[in-house]
């Protein structure tokens, strides 16, 4: 008679390090162990723009269409397609691409619904792991920026690939982009390779390549024969521009580079909970990306076998209604202005209050986030003693900034560099 | 020149492959029996009243869109668990459990799958049975799992294959996972019996087996929520941790916004919160969270008393209207004069029915009469109405005589 305690044995499971439970559920690794829970200086840690009440903001076009969607007695909850709801798919590619993409025109796009940019990033990642660079080669290096998002190493590693290495990206000396040890990385890549870039508001640096700049980066890819894999979770947020925002992506295409975009709709319709997210898959040709995309619906399949439809209805809605579109980059512009007014005010209050050292990267960089410079010490010191939560890597959300706490958080800057080196 | 030139074209998907197929048709009396999707009897997809008043609720409290947790919204969570393990069950009360939301049924049983590769060291090896659900081979090979199989239907008397199976299950290397489906098995519809699911429970852990059990149809099969999970529950009560998968597609109508849930039976509450933290670092880098819409729908109907009430009515609506079309066909069969033993159309139970019709009989179905199905011979009996069940017998008479 088998006790309990023998089936116990099948799990020898350690407690894993996702962060505290219960506190910070999706904080990173390096997140400080406490969450933000002092009101009035609390800079939420994670990707999710707050008004300037401090509060979360349903966008203005989002409550009226989902306002339609409840009030249409016709809509069932059936299931989507495979690769998702294809207004939604047509019209997010669309966002990504250019309404004049020569790419769409010559019908040589794709899309796969995915849940949020994480699904759409995994989606592509598992496709690359099967059918890159010969059949499961999962030993093709992929380069992931110095630094960047922590979840893009293990979307990676859990599609298979063994090889994931580093491209240098962040200059901590200059607090800006490092193009040459860039640069130098590709062309010391070996070929094929895979790059993930940020197409626009670097996470975490907020530190975008010029137009000039990603130029020179896309000539070394195409010599190389690099794959890139656009990471695009801030379409319209970073600027303000949906267009601006995407003419990295579209500089590529237009140079002739098969790809793969991962869009994300959470921080720019704050539909961060519905999972909306897109897989744009840029072909040579039409029969290539058919082919492509007949292969992502079985990964899809055995993943989660058709996608969400609340969030894919809400984004198509409002993408396909020309109004309502309007109204969308109104709300779009609204976060991105609010976040940029915050930037400008924070540099001119460190410049006012003489805070050691230059403070123009922080309205050089864009989107979201901010690296400060601050170092962990310092980091420790906003923490422990202010009570702003920032990550020790230094990163700043822009987006918990208010007019209110704008003076408060100033402060604390000038006292933590001042006070602690 | 391409990347992708030498990319294979994918082979359409079988099951929804066929939905694509009766789209394509133009006959006026064709009929879908292939995805399994609940109709009413006008053919028309269900929503609940429950799942309109969810809704309602939902509309009127103006939330906002925050992520979810990683292991996804905790009412819900916790609701699913005490739905399937019983509200009196030692395991969901002394807390010896961990539930995550996962991405319908699917996403569930590909969380699981993959927390199995990674910490289920004691083999690579899932017997599933004979058949089983198509998507289940193709989950957990890209979980990085192998597939064996066990006997389990019998196309003689279409019907369970009870001492082949257990024959099977009885050779099977100890600590091999099984996986079992709770109630309405997918693609047959046939089922175990109480006392046959008593002597597999001995089976398994004679076999020292790790158990995973699918269940994607609890309350749709009987009309009976604890009748459903009676298997899943005993198992426990006999002392074998399972895990489980759940869905809310079929019993909640929430297909397409995929609710569903993973959980793990452990020996106390502190394994639960190792094995949970576990599940979350898979899940982050596949979604990062989960869509929170058709959870929270099926958090508020589990766990407010009236809404509740009225959504096991429903369930017990939708699963005897399948039980009356099962019936009905019978009854037609015969009327068309047909010889053969149709018994098994009422003997099994849940959505599905496998008819026993060959694929060359399947094919005629489709070509002549418009009448899709899976090519095994499985009909979904939701898409069966009392307007088209008699042509339906009258085409299956017409192949088969």
């Amino acid at each position: 008679m088998l006790s309990r305690k023998c089936t116990g044995q099948f799990f020898q499971v350690l407690p894993g390090a996702g962060g505290r439970r219960g506190l910070c559920p999706r904080a990173p690794s390096q997140a400080p162990s406490v969450c933000p829970a002092v009101e009035g200086t609390a800079l939420p840690l994670l990707a999710a723009y707050r008004t300037d009440e401090g509060q979360p903001w349903v966008l203005p076009v989002v409550k009226k269409v989902e306002q339609m969607i409840a009030n249409d007695n016709s809509l069932n909850h059936e299931y989507l397609p495979i690769l998702g709801l294809p207004e939604f798919r047509a019209n997010a590619s669309r966002i990504a691409l250019g309404d004049d993409s020569p790419a769409i025109k010559e019908n040589r796009i794709g899309s796969v619904q995915s849940l949020g940019g994480t699904g759409a990033l995994r989606i592509g990642a598992e496709f690359l792991r099967r059918w890159y660079n010969g059949n499961n080669n999962t030993a093709t290096p992929v380069y992931v920026s110095a630094p960047s998002w922590e979840n893009h190493n293990s979307v990676f590693t859990d599609a298979g690939f063994k090889d994931i290495r580093t491209y240098h990206y962040w200059d901590a000396a200059k607090r800006g982009l490092d193009l040459q040890g860039l640069l130098g990385d590709m062309e010391k890549a070996p070929e094929f390779s895979i790059f993930i870039l940020h197409a626009c508001a670097h996470n975490p640096t907020g530190t975008d390549p010029t137009p000039d700049q990603w130029k020179q980066i896309a000539a070394v890819m195409k010599r190389r024969f690099l794959f890139p894999f656009f990471d695009s979770a801030y379409q319209g947020f970073a600027s303000g521009s949906l267009d601006k925002d995407a003419w990295a992506v579209r500089y590529f295409v237009s140079e002739g580079f098969e790809l793969f975009c991962a869009q994300s709709f959470s921080k720019n319709f704050g539909l961060y909970n519905e999972r909306v997210g897109n897989l744009t898959v840029v072909g040579k040709d039409a029969d290539n990306v058919q082919r492509v995309l007949s292969q992502m619906e079985k990964i899809v399949r055995t993943t989660w076998s058709n996608p969400p439809s609340q969030g894919a209805r809400i984004v198509a809605t409002t993408l396909s209604s020309p109004q309502l579109f309007a109204e969308w980059k109104d709300n779009v512009k609204t976060m991105a202005d609010r976040v940029l007014l915050m930037r400008s005010e924070l540099r001119s209050r460190l410049e006012s209050l003489g805070t050691p050292g230059t403070w123009n990267h922080i309205t050089e960089q864009i989107g979201m986030f901010s690296f400060t410079g601050l170092n962990p010490k310092q980091v420790e010191y906003m923490i422990k003693e202010k009570h702003i939560y920032l990550m020790a890597s230094g990163r700043i959300n822009m987006c918990g900034l208010t007019t209110k706490n704008l003076d408060y958080v100033a402060k604390s800057i000038h006292e933590a560099v001042t006070k602690i080196q | 020149d391409s990347w992708w030139s030498h990319v294979e074209m994918g082979p359409p998907d079988p099951i929804l492959g066929v939905t694509e197929a009766f789209k394509r048709d133009t006959n006026s009396k064709k009929m879908n029996l292939g995805v399994g999707a609940y109709r009413d009897d006008n053919g028309k997809p269900f929503v609940l009243n429950c799942v309109r008043k969810a809704e309602a609720m939902i509309a009127s409290k103006k939330m906002d869109k925050e992520y979810l947790p990683i292991a996804g919204l905790a009412d819900f969570t916790r609701a699913s668990a005490e739905l399937a393990l019983g509200e009196n069950s030692e395991a969901f009360k002394s807390g010896r459990y961990v539930t995550v939301q996962g991405i319908s049924g699917t996403g569930s049983l590909r969380i699981g799958a993959n927390f199995l590769q990674r910490f289920f060291k004691s083999s690579r090896d899932v017997y599933l049975p004979k058949p089983s659900w198509g998507n289940h081979t193709p989950i957990f090979r890209d979980a990085g799992l192998q597939l064996q199989a066990y006997r389990y239907y019998d196309p003689k008397t279409c019907s369970l294959d009870f001492s082949g199976a257990m024959d099977d299950i009885s050779k099977i290397p100890e600590k091999s996972i099984i996986l079992l489906h709770a109630c309405a098995h997918n693609p047959t519809g046939v089922d175990p019996r109480q006392e046959q699911w008593k002597e597999l429970a001995a089976m398994v852990k004679k076999r020292n087996l790790l158990v995973y059990f699918d269940m994607a149809y609890q309350g749709f099969a009987s009309g009976d929520i604890n009748r459903d999970a009676w298997a899943v529950r005993h198992f426990i009560e006999q002392g074998i941790n399972v895990v489980l998968s759940q869905s809310y597609a079929k019993n909640m109508g929430l297909y397409g916004e995929r609710a569903g849930a993973f959980t793990v039976i452990c020996s106390d509450a502190e394994e639960a919160k190792r094995v949970e933290s576990q599940l979350k670092i898979l899940i982050r880098p596949m979604y990062s969270n989960p869509p929170l819409n058709g959870a929270r729908i099926a958090s508020i109907i589990l766990n407010t008393p009236d809404l509740r009430k009225e959504w096991l009515v429903e369930v017990k609506g939708m699963a005897d209207r399948i039980i009356s079309m099962r019936n009905q066909l019978v009854s037609n069969l015969k009327k068309e004069g047909s010889s053969h033993n149709w018994q098994h159309i009422t003997d099994q139970i849940g959505m599905f029915c496998f008819t026993g019709l060959k694929p060359e009989q399947v094919e005629r179905l489709i070509k002549e009469f418009s009448i899709y199905m899976t090519k095994d011979g499985r009909i979904s009996v939701a898409g069966v109405t009392s307007g088209n069940v008699g042509y339906l017998a009258h085409a299956i008479h017409q192949v088969t005589k």
